[in-house]
Formats: C-alpha cells, structure tokens, sequence
C-alpha cells in the first residue's frame, strides 16, 4: 500500500511546509482577527502562486490534483501550521461547481485558483445543525428564471466571498434529499444581505439572508432538483479535508507539549519526568496515529463507491471528533497556565481542534450516520 | 444537625434574590457576558447592606455566621437566579487568613474594608517559574527598617486590574529549606514599583494579569503573623477554607440551563433533548452531579461535627471541577454550528451588533474554553491526586 504517499505529494508537502513555517508567525492570527476577511491576503497570494489551490482541483477544470490524497496532503500542512485561510469553502464550494458546472460556470474557478476571487458555499440554515439534507430556503421558478427566498447560517469565507453557491428547495419536504438545487449568486444580488463575523478560531462566515433574490435561469447548478449526491461528495472531500487538517494541528499540539514537557521544570526536574503525565503524553501519541490513519482511510475512499466513502468519511470525522478533543483538553491541561495564553501558539490549536468539532458534522452525529450507513451495507 | 429551618431558609433566599438582582446583572450572568468591575461593585455592595456578603465568616466580624447547609442552599440558590459569583479574594481568602493569623490591628482595619468594598483584592502566589511547585518562589521581600524591599513577579493574577490591594508569598529567607523560608505579606498596590500587565487568553478575554514589584516598599506592620511562617498560612487556606470548592451551585444551575438548551435545538425534527445519545451524556453527568452533591454534604456535615476536612478538599476539587467542565462541553456541543461565530461580542455592552444564532450559544464556547481553568488553577487536578495518594493512600 501506498497510503497515497507519491513523491509529487512529498514534494507538495514540503514546499508548502516550507512556505508556512517561513510566511505565518503566530502572532499573524491576532492581527488578521481584526480584519474583516480574517485572513491575509498576501498569505492567499502566495498559496495560489505554489498551486495550493489549485492542488485541489483536477486537471479538467485547470488545476493540478484534485484526489482525496492531494487534498489531505495539503490540508495537513494547513493545519499544523494553523492557517486561518478559507482553503475549506473553496474546495466544498469550488468542488461543486466543478462537478456540475457548465462551461460557462466553470469559468468561474479560473481566478478562484488564481487567488483573485473568493467563494462560498451556503448550505446550512439556522435550524439544520449537521443535516445536509435539512434545506428551507426555497427557490421559486419564475419566467426569467427563479426567486430565492430564506436564511443561511454559518457560512464559511461568507464575509468575503465575491461569488456564493447556494442550496435551495425547488420541491419536497425540509428534509428530503430529493428537491434540492444549487445556485451561483453573486454576492451584490438585490435581495441578498449579510452579516458578516469573525469566527472563534479564526477566518471569517456570515449569515445570509435571502429576501427575493433574483436569478437567471443560468445560476442553476446542476440539474434541477437533484443536487443532494453532488452535495454529499463535497461534503465527503470537506470532510476528509478538515479531518486532514485536525491531524495537522493534533501533531502540532503534541509536538508543543513533548517540547514543554522536556523544559517545564517544576520540584527540581522537567514535568515530562512525571509518569503521570508521560503515559498521558503517550495516549496522545496513539491517538495521533490513529487519527492519521482515519484520514488516510477516507482519502483513500474518497473516488470509491458511494457507501464505503460514506463509511469512511463517517468513520474519520467520529475518531478526529473524540481524539481532537482529547489532545486539544490534554495538551492544555500538561501546560498548565500558559496553555491558556493567546499569545501561545498552542491555544489555537486547542480552539482549533475542538470547533472543528462543529463542522460538517460533530462525533455524535457521524457516530450515527456510521451506524446507519452500516445497516445498509 | 441544628436547628435551622431550611425550608424557611430558602424560601428567604429567594425572595431576597429576586428583589435584589438588577435586570442587568441577571441578563450579563444568562448570557455568559463580561462583568465590569461596577457589575461587580454593585452586587457586592447589595449583599454587603442585606448582610449576606461574607457567608463563610463569623458574625462577630460582620458574617452571617450560616452553617454548611445554608451556605450551600444559598450557593445553590444565587447560581440559579443568576447572581454574579463574589469574587474570592478578599472574601473567601484575606477574611479567613485576617481571622486566623491577622493581630487585631490587621483586623480592625481589613476586615471592614473587604465588606464595604474599599479594598479589592487579588492573590499573588503564582510565578513563572512556581505553578504547582509552589514553594519554589523567588519574588523576594528584604528588610530594610520598618519596610520591607520587594522585588520580583507573580503572574495569573485573576482580576488584579481592579484590585489594589494584593496578598502575596514572598522569599524572606534565601537560605532556609524552601518551604521554609517563605511569608504573608500584604501589598498596597498603588505602591510605586508595583505594575500589573495583562495576559490575553484564549477565550479573548484578559482576567489574568502579571504583576511585576521594582523595590517596593512595604511597612512591616503588612507582615501576616511570623516572619517565614508564611507557607503555614497559605497551606490552613488550602485545606480549611475551601467552601465552594466543589461548584455544586454553578454545576446544578447549568445542567438546567444545558437541559432548557437541548429542548429547543432539533435533531432530525426532535429536540435534541431526546436524542438517546445526547440524553444518556446528560443523565451521566447529572447522576455524577447528584452523588457529588451529597459527597459536598457529608463533608460538611464532618467540619461541622468538628473533624478537619482535610483530603475531602482534594476530592471534591477533582470531581466538581470534572463535573463542570462536563456540563460546559455537553453545552457547546448542543449549540452545534453556532459554536463556531464570535458571537459574544456582538451582545456586549455598547455593541448594538445583531445577535448571531440563538442567544445561549453566545458564550458556550467561550465558557467552555475559559473554564479549562479549573482543573488547572487553585492546585491542578494532577496536584489534588498526589496529595491522595499520598495522604490517604500512603502511597
Ligand atoms: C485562569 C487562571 C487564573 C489563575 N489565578 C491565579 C491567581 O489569582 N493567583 C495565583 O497566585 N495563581 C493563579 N493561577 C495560577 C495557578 O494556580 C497555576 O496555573 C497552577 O498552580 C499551575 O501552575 P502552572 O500553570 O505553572 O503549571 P505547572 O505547575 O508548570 O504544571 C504543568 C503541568 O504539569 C503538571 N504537574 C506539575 N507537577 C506535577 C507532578 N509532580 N506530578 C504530575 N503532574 C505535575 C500540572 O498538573 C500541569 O498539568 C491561575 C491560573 C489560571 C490558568
């Protein structure tokens, strides 16, 4: 087995470590929290440059990789270095109009890979919590093309993006898969209004509101009405992407606490020497390599068929869930003190790892959608 | 036990609180916002005119003189109307160790000043080189005259931008076995040579502080008790004066808070209330809250009967700060994508920001992180076990 390790994404890999440990100092994240995008420009700039945007697009739509494997090589180098940068919602948002695109629409991801234009994909509402298929917001066809109308919630790059994909009914009931299309709205479409936030762990998102926005029939995504499998493949490349980036920033964590483990002095001699906490230490290690695995599974999976990728997608964002937030409690709690400082680079990886938590799904919910995932198998 | 009317008690309590806490207040503590140091004033100033300010003293130096089940009814009580928490220091830290160890002098004067709110005070113990191992501080005090010269750094100084006045240990004798060299001194801090920087931490807020000492001078009738007798003073407050150690109150106040939270998010249609899963993680934490309830009673009822606390202190530490750090995660769990906004700043003071999501998920995050605090602070978790092991384990 490989475990898609080639020597394209070794190279990848390194460049783009080389890239963040020279580019993004810790106190970057402080500065750029005051922002409005929340994020640098210059940092975006220089990711488009190296292809890291590109790295998660295929060929086809004119970028250079795409595979579940590019993706979590990139990812986990974004994570360990703590980047704040919207490379998520570009992916998820820039993954659908990729797949369903026309030629016309797929123009648009040009100078998203270029790092001249951001997007978003708009998808989950004020009630959905983690369900994909929880969509209200309602698209009404009209002559000239169709009415948006309804509310979108925690909306990833929200805030700056210039172009937003948004899921709304066309048919069906609240939760039915069956009935949901997609749109690309510019974001100064009449009707459409935001308000935009910072987000705790950095990057920024905004709600949505859509009160009669106007679109032509050509903002239709994909066929009408049946966006839902597009959806749940991004959902899936998203996931294994964030579940990618957790391993970046569990490796961070632990690598900070091993160091401080081996310094901290405390009743003469360095804390690591109490065995209380280097078995903890080493539980951190295990969980690690178990996270790291998970991520491999799913990346692996990624282009297979639909049920095992699901499994496995499930099965990688249950694990990152419940070690994130072990590393994240445990690598605060060998600190003491001065793991709770901002100033220190390890309270972002902490904040980080437990509100990844929060995206595209929590342990809970992936824990039940494996076990049902599995009943059909 | 005695024969207090509990009942009675409580029924008193209440109407007391429902009167007596502002609009303000009670929305700043229901939301998770920021106090201000006048939040805080105010309350402490309400309490002090109603009499109730310093539940764990005596009457005869303006106490309330309540047993360990009113202090717990009343513990329990203000969590759930939402009243502020006192802030210890001075309280339920400088008033025991004034009782215990001050002369009358020391007395006559503090004591006064900590109720009417004229001193605030904060506790310098910490140093960036003695966290748990405490004993090995190096701030150090040099008689010269009727003063003493201190030079050095305490840090993690909670809420020392309002305080001015700060208890410290301090070195008065290089040269003696660690534990042994050590004293109580009491700092006036507009001291000249006396600087508090703040420390940001990771939930944004800056509650902690470094407080620096260049040559200030302090006079020695600040001296708590005996020279390098200090570290006996500080070890009574550990094990003696620990009455909300447990968090009984705020634990029990935000399981209910948690439940009414996880009635009104959705799940598939459901209150998230009634997700199996979900409700088994509440039912655990709420069966660990009640055993530990009692456990906080029983050890009670041992202090009362005259018997030292002693390890009793460590255990409970352990368990409720465990217990509350439980409910803070089940709470920022249930909010689901809203946890991730920056949302309490929109709802503070002065921001007429939209609110963003529902308004209990404002702070569970923020809390959920400020609160890894507490099996850090006041002797970690991993400090509370050794002293067990050893003490009652003998191992
Ligand atoms: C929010 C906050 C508020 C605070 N407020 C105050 C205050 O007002 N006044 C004040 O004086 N102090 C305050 N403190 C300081 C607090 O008491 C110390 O953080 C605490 O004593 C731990 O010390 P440390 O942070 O230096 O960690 P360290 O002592 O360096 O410990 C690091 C880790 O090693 C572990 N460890 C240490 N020794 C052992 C051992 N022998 N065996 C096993 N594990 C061990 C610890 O448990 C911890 O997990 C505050 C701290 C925080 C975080």
């Amino acid at each position: 087995m490989q475990f898609g390790d080639t020597e394209d994404r070794r190279m990848l890999s390194d460049m783009l470590r080389r890239f963040l440990a020279e580019n993004y100092a810790n106190d970057m994240r402080s500065k750029l929290a005051e922002t409005q995008s929340g994020f640098s420009a210059e940092i975006w700039a220089g990711l488009a440059e190296l292809g890291i945007i590109g790295a998660l697009f295929s060929e086809e739509v004119g970028g250079f990789g795409g595979a579940g494997f590019d993706i979590s090589t990139v990812f986990e180098e974004l994570g360990r270095a703590g980047t704040v940068e919207p490379l998520l919602d570009t992916l998820y948002a820039g993954g659908l109009i990729a797949d369903l695109g026309d030629e016309a629409q797929k123009e648009l991801l040009a100078p998203v890979i270029a790092g001249e234009k951001q997007i978003a994909f708009a998808h989950g509402e004020p009630g959905s919590r983690y369900d994909l298929s929880h969509v209200e917001t309602h698209a009404a066809q009209t002559a000239a093309g169709f009415t948006l109308t309804g509310a979108k919630s925690v909306v990833g790059n929200g805030a700056a993006a210039d172009t937003i994909v948004v899921s709304a009914r066309t048919s069906g009931e609240v939760r039915d898969a069956n009935g949901i299309s997609l749109f690309v709205v510019p974001v100064n479409a009449k009707g459409l209004s935001r308000k935009p936030y910072a987000k705790l762990d950095g990057g920024n998102a905004a709600e949505i509101a859509l009160d009669g926005v106007e679109v032509p029939s050509s903002a239709l995504l994909g066929p009408l009405g049946c966006a839902f499998d597009a959806i749940e493949f991004r959902a899936a490349s998203a996931i294994t992407a964030i579940c990618a980036e957790a391993l970046g920033a569990m490796e961070q964590a632990k690598d900070l606490t091993v160091e401080y483990l081996k310094t901290r002095q405390q009743f003469g001699r360095p804390i690591g020497k109490f065995q209380a906490l280097q078995h903890r230490m080493v539980e951190i290690l295990i969980d690690v390599e178990q996270a790291r695995s998970a991520v491999i599974n799913a990346a692996d999976h990624l282009e297979g068929d639909r049920l095992t990728r699901e499994r496995m997608v499930s099965a990688a964002k249950n694990l990152i869930g419940r070690t994130g937030r072990r590393i994240s409690e445990e690598c605060v709690q060998m600190h003491g003190g001065i793991g709770m400082t901002e100033e220190y680079a390890l309270s972002h990886f902490a904040r980080r790892l437990i509100l990844i938590d929060h995206v595209l799904g929590d342990a809970d919910h992936h824990l039940e959608r494996f076990i049902a995932l599995g009943k059909s198998a | 036990m005695s024969s207090v009317d509990y009942d009675a008690f409580r029924t008193e309590v209440k109407a007391f609180l429902a009167n007596a806490l502002s609009e303000n207040l009670k929305e700043k503590i229901r939301l998770g916002l920021p106090m201000t140091k006048a939040d805080h004033e105010e309350w402490h100033a309400i309490l002090n005119d109603k009499g109730w300010l310093a539940v764990n003293w005596p009457v005869e130096y303006g106490g309330t003189g309540w047993d360990g089940m009113q202090r717990q009814i009343y513990e329990i009580e203000a969590c759930l109307a939402n009243a502020p928490r006192v802030v210890p220091f001075g309280l339920a830290m400088m008033g025991p160790i004034l009782q215990k160890f001050g002369n009358d002098t020391q007395k006559a004067y503090f004591l006064p000043r900590i109720l009417n709110g004229e001193h605030w005070w904060c506790q310098g113990y910490s140093e960036p080189g003695a966290g748990s191992d405490l004993a090995s501080l190096k701030t150090k005090a040099v008689r010269d005259g009727d003063h003493y010269v201190v030079n050095g750094q305490k840090t993690w100084t909670t809420l020392a931008q309002h305080a001015n006045w700060i208890f410290c240990l301090v070195r008065t004798d290089p040269n003696a076995k660690k534990q042994e060299g050590i004293s109580f001194l009491l700092i006036d801090m507009t001291t000249p040579g006396v600087e508090v920087r703040p420390i940001e931490l990771l939930d944004g807020d800056c509650e902690v502080n470094e407080v620096w000492f260049d040559n200030v001078r302090v006079p020695v009738e600040n001296l708590i008790g005996e020279e390098n007798e200090g570290w006996t003073y500080a070890k009574y407050l550990l094990t003696h004066e620990r009455t909300n150690i447990a968090g009984v109150g705020f634990s029990n106040a935000n399981l209910i808070a948690l439940k009414a939270i996880a009635q009104k998010e959705q799940l598939n249609g459901q209150p998230l209330a009634d997700n199996p899963r979900f409700a088994a993680r509440m039912a655990e934490v709420e069966i660990d809250l009640m055993a530990m309830a009692t456990t906080n009673l029983r050890t009670i009822a041992k202090v009362a009967s005259g018997q030292a606390p002693g390890v009793e202190s460590s255990m409970l530490k352990i368990k409720g700060t465990e217990i509350r750090q439980e409910i803070d995660d089940l709470t920022r769990r249930a909010v689901g994508p809203y946890a991730v906004p920056k949302s309490l700043d929109a709802l503070a003071e002065g921001n007429n920001n939209e609110q963003i999501g529902p308004d209990y998920a404002a702070s569970a995050s923020v809390k959920y992180f400020n609160n890894r605090k507490l099996t850090i602070f006041g002797g970690s978790t991993e400090v509370q076990r050794s002293i067990i092991s050893k003490s009652v384990l003998g191992l």
